[in-house]
């Protein structure tokens, strides 16, 4: 009977053996948790950050590149530092510094590498490499810092940063990691994807103590770091430079674009700042600066600031005109009965001399014509539904709308339809008689110098334009695009461009702008004087040269100059100059612009009048002393948040 | 005469492939818990655990000999002098033992230590096997013929709970196996299962829920077992059964908050919920577990486990093998393991069942027990089913005092079972 006892015996432990295997096959096969990726603390993934994109000017020369820094890292438990006074001297930090960090990175781990000074330069790093090699626990990880050949392009270029919190939350796939850094505006932000490249991923062991100990399976599974892909842009780095150097002393832009492609040759946001600024381990301190300046450094002017038109915008008005044939060539109209008033010049009897003098009542009856074509007898539903023509053949200038470059922030813009009045004055409400300020680009109109840059543009095209945009090649096959390949047209015939086109040439000649013609090129431009509520009229330019084969489209914005002959026309056609032949003759006119200081007229928001500025001052780049931090002694960082990324 | 004829025509092949088969596993494995990728030294460089491991695994092969040229009545007849041996040895250690690890229980041989400890399994199953080869001893009936069993397991218990070798000691309950099968009352184990399962039961819910199930089932069974097995009776039993388990559950309650230490408690504890403490008492459980999982199907590879080898899993050559397996052979090779040990462990049932003497059948017991009960503490706790407790799986955990113990335990049985054909019943 007890023999029986045996099989109790021999099925308990088959029955323990069961459960053992079941257990087995669910800890091993069935449990994801438990596997390599998810859990494994002996492999850990580390990321191989690639070298950023450079980017490249026209003429093939070097703006953004990336200058190899030095992180210096503290092992805690390995530190050996027998003379700490000397220590601190060679590092060039304070006793106090040594200790907080010191105390931060143990207080993170002691076995494992903490950041203890950041982004050291390589001359730091020559220099303090063969002391290093006394004090144990110290080791240098190889990092990169964007660097600008010139200071300048700051807001197009844009600069990168440490990723921000919400950044980091609000990425659609989980791509960037804390401490990662990111373009934050401009081209950097834009193609970031393009630039960053694509990551390395190296699996290494580590023992308890987080302890380096070689690739994982011998780096199968490794992939190397890809750098990221270059950008070249039609921007001219010297003649960039030269608007630049126009430009101090000025709140503006310049922006010019070649017509044929519509590359962006030079963009100019006055006051700017030097981008190396954003690209040193004082950004923060620096950011703040250039936050705090009042004449807003960092808001990128070019593509975000508003303006009225003013007279430029004749030009679009006399194109509708002849396009849609209310005038002729030949159409001549006078001073009489016109609320708009105007300046003393000669008969405007044509297009060009309307144009040529920038005559205000001309195109007060331009679109006047424009407006009441339709012969709607109620001139208020003529007015609605002359205004919504009119509308849709200047939107197909670009104006009121985003033209697509290849810059974050781009602003809109306003352009005026039938919907936009009804909701001031109610449907039907209003007429011609409320709305002609639009006639001569005042009114509710707004424009960026962007968007009057690319006007200048489509005159000189006669009829159509390419999206403005920075960079026309990304990476080696220097891949366009798509978008900026559409030829967009604006449905005016090349003829309707000869009138207009020939009133520029004679506002430069003998016109508005006369003062600032330069010699050998004909040059097609007019001006602009942008009436807004603060201070002084907003100078404004529009041309393009040379007239019989157009390589450059210009625009140039002077806030609070006046009249647009008085500063936008004469940098414009320096700038035009200086492109074309490389040289300046006038060296006069030059002068008188590179000094002309038009910021002591600007009105700050929330004051009453003008702040007085410095003019003494020679070539403040920043022009609200945003000083620089010299970085010639490196400068502790307590920051413990920015783990070097290898182990 | 018949024991002219070799041993080997006689002795059970079947195990001692088995035994060489763990011992080669077990060997390979330990070199890959110590192999260090940077220094590479060679599996059989007396420096590292591999290469100690092969040296007592020859030792023991000479030991084997010895054992298997040593006449079979030997152990029968010595059964006695050997457990006073090592009870004597238990005692010298408590005085001139070395302290390793918190624990003295070893002697100090040249440059060799010995635990008696690991020995007092062989001396304790030789003497129980001999007291109960008297055929006039009763299991079933008397309940004075097992003072002597008690007597002949506690004494070596409380010497080595004296060392403070807890682990060796709860070892000890693999007795109840030969005892049940000799004879013992099923109700015995049964109530340790129950038992057992009670504390787990009322550390992981609310004592009063427990309590209120249990009166529930009470009540059903009271309720259904006249109509069931169509006889009355048992309500008084029932319900004294019932107010005993309430009695444990909170028993146990106040025992795991009054009595145990903080540190047992917490072992407790661990294996019901390993992520409780995940840096302290957790961490070993959690770390194997790690291993073992990692390894998936097929493992990662011989001498490419990371966990181990990298010290995330504590005593990784000794109690901690296992997780070597099942780190870098994964489920494949796990599962081999637990089938070498289930066959092993069945094939040494099948032999004792087939013993013609007393003595050597409730021997061939002690040891089928004692192997299974380490492997199954052993391996339960690596993969988070049982609590912690430092016992080495037999054949595979480096340790020359275990090898020792372990392979003079199963080949004193094997030379018993060969000599079998020719020996008499006795009862």
């Amino acid at each position: 009977m007890l023999e029986s006892r045996r099989f109790v015996i021999i099925g308990f432990f088959a029955l323990v053996g069961l459960i053992y295997l079941l257990r087995l096959f669910y800890l091993q096969v069935l449990d994801e948790s438990y596997s390599i990726e998810s859990s494994s603390n002996s492999i850990k993934r580390v990321i191989e950050i690639p070298f950023r994109g450079q980017i490249y000017d026209r003429n093939g020369k070097l703006i953004v590149y990336n200058t190899p820094v030095y992180d210096l890292l503290v092992t805690p438990y390995k530190v050996r530092v027998d003379d700490t006074l000397r220590f601190c001297q060679v590092l060039g930090i304070e006793r106090r510094d040594f200790d907080s960090l010191m105390t931060a990175a143990s207080a993170y781990s002691r076995q494992k590498p903490s950041l203890f000074l950041r982004q050291l330069s390589k001359e730091d790093f020559a220099s303090i490499q063969d002391i290093m090699v006394d004090y144990s626990g110290f080791e240098f990880a190889k990092s990169s810092l964007r660097t600008y050949t010139a200071p300048t392009l700051a807001n197009t270029l844009g600069y990168v940063s440490e990723i921000t919190k919400t950044q980091l939350e609000k990425q659609e796939e989980p791509y960037y990691r804390q401490s990662d850094y990111i373009g934050q505006s401009g081209i950097e932000k834009i193609y970031e994807n393009d630039l960053r490249g694509k990551r390395g991923t190296k699996f290494v062991m580590q023992n308890v103590a987080g302890v380096y100990k070689g690739p994982w399976k011998n780096g199968e599974l490794d992939t190397m770091a890809v750098a990221g892909d270059n950008l070249y842009s039609g921007i001219d780095l010297e003649v960039q430079q030269y608007a630049d150097s126009l430009m101090v002393n000025k709140v503006g832009s310049v922006v010019a674009i070649e017509p044929k492609t519509g590359q962006i040759i030079s963009m100019v946001s006055a006051p700017t700042y030097d981008p190396n600024l954003l690209a040193s381990r004082y950004f923060s301190k620096n950011f703040a600066a250039l936050v705090r300046n009042p004449y807003k450094p960092l808001f990128n002017r070019p593509v975000m600031a508003s303006y009225r038109p003013g007279s430029t915008f004749k030009l679009i008005q006399a194109l509708i005109g002849l396009q849609e044939g209310v005038i002729t060539p030949g159409s001549g109209f006078t001073h009489a009965n016109c609320p708009v008033g105007c300046h003393n010049h000669p008969a405007t009897s044509t297009v060009a001399l309307g144009v040529t003098h920038s005559c205000n009542p001309y195109f007060y009856n331009v679109f006047r014509r424009l407006i009441y074509k339709n012969n709607i007898k109620n001139t208020f539903k003529a007015s609605a539904v002359g205004l919504d023509a009119w509308h849709d053949n200047i939107a197909k200038f670009g104006i009121g709308q985003r033209l697509g470059i290849d810059l974050p922030s781009e602003y809109k813009g306003n352009l005026p339809n039938k919907k936009y009045y009804d909701r001031f004055y109610g449907e039907y409400r209003w007429k011609f008689s409320n709305i002609y300020s639009l006639s001569i680009g005042e009114g509710e109109l707004l424009i960026t110098p962007l968007k009057m840059a690319n006007v200048a543009a489509i005159i000189a095209n006669r009829g159509y334009f390419y999206t403005p945009h920075v960079i026309h090649g990304v990476g080696d096959k220097k891949k366009v695009k798509a978008e900026y390949l559409v030829r967009h047209e604006t449905g005016v015939d090349p003829h309707n461009f000869d009138p207009v086109i020939e009133g520029m040439i004679g506002a430069v000649e003998a016109g508005t702008a006369r003062r600032s013609r330069v010699e050998g090129i004909t040059i097609a431009g007019k001006t602009g004087t942008s009436q807004n509520k603060r201070g002084d009229d907003h100078s404004i330019f529009i041309a393009f040269a040379p007239v019989e084969n157009p390589k450059i489209a210009i625009a140039v914005f002077v806030e609070n100059a006046g009249a647009g002959g008085v500063a936008a026309a004469p940098i414009a056609n320096l700038i035009i100059e200086k492109y074309l032949t490389r040289k300046i003759t006038n060296k006069a006119l030059e002068e008188r612009m590179l000094k002309a200081d038009f910021m002591s007229k600007v009105i700050l928001p929330g004051q009453k009048k003008p702040i007085p500025v410095d003019t003494t001052k020679k070539k403040p780049v920043v022009p609200v002393p945003a000083k620089p931090v010299t970085p010639a002694k490196p400068v502790a960082t307590a920051s413990q948040n920015n783990q070097r990324k290898a182990l | 005469m018949a024991e002219s004829k070799p041993i080997t025509k006689n002795v059970d092949w079947m195990v001692v492939l088995i035994y060489i088969a763990c011992l080669g596993i077990g060997w390979l494995n330990i070199y890959a818990a110590v192999y260090n990728p940077e220094t590479h030294t060679s599996m059989f460089d007396l420096s590292n655990n591999a290469g100690k491991q092969l040296m007592w695994i020859g030792t023991a092969a000479l030991l084997i000999i010895c054992i298997l040229v040593i006449d079979y009545k030997f152990y029968e007849t010595f059964s006695f002098v050997i457990y006073a041996v090592v009870i004597f040895l238990l005692v010298v250690v408590l005085f001139a033992g070395s302290n390793i690890n918190g624990s003295r229980s070893w002697i100090k041989l040249g440059g060799f230590s010995l635990q008696p400890a690991e020995f007092s399994k062989l001396a304790i199953s030789l003497a129980i096997s001999k007291y109960l080869s008297d055929p006039a001893i009763s299991l079933t009936r008397k309940l004075k013929d097992y003072y002597p069993i008690m007597g002949i397991i506690v004494l070596p218990a409380f010497l080595i709970l004296l060392s403070n070798e807890t682990g060796s000691m709860l070892v000890f309950a693999s007795f109840a196996i030969v005892l049940y099968r000799e004879g013992m009352p099923g109700v015995i184990p049964a109530i340790g299962i129950i038992g057992a399962a009670l504390l787990i039961i009322t550390l992981l819910f609310v004592k009063w829920y427990i309590a209120g199930a249990i009166i529930v089932i009470a009540g059903l069974v009271i309720w259904l077992m006249p109509v069931m097995t169509r006889r009355r009776g048992g309500l008084w039993a029932t319900i004294l059964v019932a107010f005993v388990m309430i009695g444990i559950v909170f028993g146990v309650d106040f025992f795991m908050n009054n009595v145990l230490q903080k540190h047992q408690r917490g072992r407790i504890m661990v294996l019901l919920d390993p992520d409780s403490d995940p840096r302290g008492i957790g961490w070993n459980v959690i770390q194997s577990k790690i291993a073992i999982g990692s390894g998936g199907l097929t493992g990662k590879g011989f001498l490419q486990g990371t966990q181990t080898k990298f010290d995330f899993v504590p005593e990784q050559s000794t109690d901690f093998i296992f997780c070597t397996v099942g780190e870098e052979h994964g489920f494949l090779g796990t599962a081999i393991v637990v089938f070498l040990f289930i066959a092993l462990i069945w094939r040494l049932v099948v032999l004792a069942e087939r013993q013609r003497s007393r003595f050597a059948r409730v021997y061939g017991y002690c040891v089928a027990g004692i192997l299974f009960f380490h492997f199954m503490v052993n391996v339960g706790m690596t993969i988070g089913l049982m609590p912690v407790i430092g016992i080495p799986l037999p054949f595979f955990s480096y340790g020359g005092s275990s090898l020792w113990s372990f392979s003079v335990l199963l080949f004193i049985f094997l030379k018993i079972d060969a000599q079998r054909p020719f020996t008499l019943s006795r009862g």
